[in-house]
């Protein structure tokens, strides 16, 4: 499950099983949110909806906190962090933004002048 | 019998369905877009294919990451639309073609592609929005849809090579089917994009170019690519784009490009449209 080749790539997480053993109930808990029902719970008292689920404090906490960068990193996958976002009413960009340490228009002027390039971005070892 | 008579390449960013469904369709960040997939949208409109067989992945929609299928294939009669947290996109419900789907189940199974049967599912962006860019708002979609959800967001995915090759069983599955039927392929996703991490907001025009390039002249170059590759040079969202090598495999060896449009940025993301047809 281990793909060390990933590593080696600057800014990155993906979704291995590492991550996902880690995030397992993070994600649940990001998952339960595609209910209405439990998004308004959620919105009432975030703290007690999120005692509800086997997620350790470092990951609530980001949570409260809307901490996207930590939650990756705490095993979040970016598809099921963003229905956080979505319970915010917060765009994507926004999310995307803050990984980065930009401001949504920083970013959303970068995207439109053609994204961030990916020269210097691809190998933390210097091999690519 | 039936045939596969096109193979279709598109993004499928959420934010283009947001701008159909919001009427944004003529701002400025969209209206580049929306024109560089017209031709498309009239010659698919003027080919009246019966069946898309669409290749797309799901975001934590249909799929929460207790069930991890990584080849889903939709044998439902109908596929409503996902709530993916604000409501579900307001589209006309989505026809499979149930009889052609199970006969593409049974016949790639038994070529020991081991898919996943789906007779329930909600289908959700990364499905709709290209049926949006290529059919526009219609009232009712004018085709049948047979759903292929393929796994991306959880490593390990499948190869780029074993996304082509399901593609090529899916044409001998097609071709074997007795019905008359004019049968597309769409890839979906992509181009390149990186929703996360430092590298957020990375585009690869360059490597964009080369990937269209080969998709035509060279895909050998494109399903023996390592994952690493993918992720390095397209960002952590754009190895979706193995899931064009399925549309590209369905099509044979040799085909002919008949369009190709290429757009940064839609949101986060790098647009991408190309429309193929085999020959011989």
């Amino acid at each position: 499950m281990h793909n060390a080749a990933f590593e080696d790539i600057p800014g990155t997480y993906v979704f291995t099983g590492e991550r996902a053993i880690a995030g397992r109930h993070l994600n649940r808990f990001c998952m339960s949110l595609m209910s209405a029902v439990n998004r308004a719970r959620f919105k009432r008292d975030e703290r007690a909806y999120l005692d509800e689920w086997a997620m350790s404090d470092a990951q609530k906490q980001a949570v409260l906190k809307r901490d996207f960068k930590s939650l990756l990193e705490q095993g979040g996958n970016i598809f099921f962090v963003l229905k956080i976002a979505a319970v915010d009413g917060r765009p994507t960009q926004s999310v995307a933004a803050s990984f980065a340490g930009q401001t949504t228009e920083e970013y959303a002027a970068m995207m439109r002048s053609g994204g961030r390039n990916p020269a210097g971005l691809r190998s933390i070892s210097g091999r690519f | 019998m039936a045939r596969i008579t096109a193979g279709i390449g598109s993004s499928h960013v959420p934010a283009i369905g947001a701008a159909v469904d919001g009427g944004r369709m003529a701002h400025p960040d969209w209206a580049p877009i929306f024109a560089g997939y017209e031709w498309t949208r009239h010659w698919v409109a003027a080919q009246k294919p019966d069946v898309v067989i669409l290749v797309y992945n799901d975001h934590a929609s249909a799929f929460s990451l207790d069930v991890v299928p990584t080849f889903a294939l939709g044998c439902a009669d109908s596929f409503a639309p996902a709530d993916e947290g604000w409501g579900p996109r307001r589209v006309p419900l989505v026809h499979g073609h149930s009889k052609l789907a199970w006969h593409i189940a049974t016949s790639v199974v038994l070529d020991e592609f081991d898919i996943t049967i789906m007779n329930e599912m909600n289908v959700d962006h990364g499905l709709t929005v290209p049926l949006s860019l290529i059919l526009g708002q219609p009232s009712e979609w004018p085709v049948k849809v047979i759903p292929l959800a393929v796994n991306v967001i959880q490593y390990p995915t499948p190869t780029a090579n074993r996304c082509f090759r399901l593609g090529e069983a899916i044409a001998r599955a097609v071709r074997s089917f007795p019905e008359d039927l004019s049968v597309q392929v769409w890839g979906t996703g992509g181009m390149s994009h990186q929703l996360s991490g430092a590298r957020a907001g990375l585009i690869n025009r360059q490597w964009d170019t080369d990937f269209l390039d080969k998709l035509t002249a060279d895909p050998d170059a494109l399903r023996t690519m390592s994952h690493e590759e993918y992720v390095r040079e397209a960002g952590s969202e754009g190895m979706e784009l193995i899931m064009w090598l399925t549309m590209r495999g369905a099509l044979g060896p040799r085909i002919r490009e008949l369009y190709r449009f290429y757009h940064v940025p839609a949101s986060n993301t790098a647009v991408g449209n190309v429309v193929f047809t085999p020959e011989g």
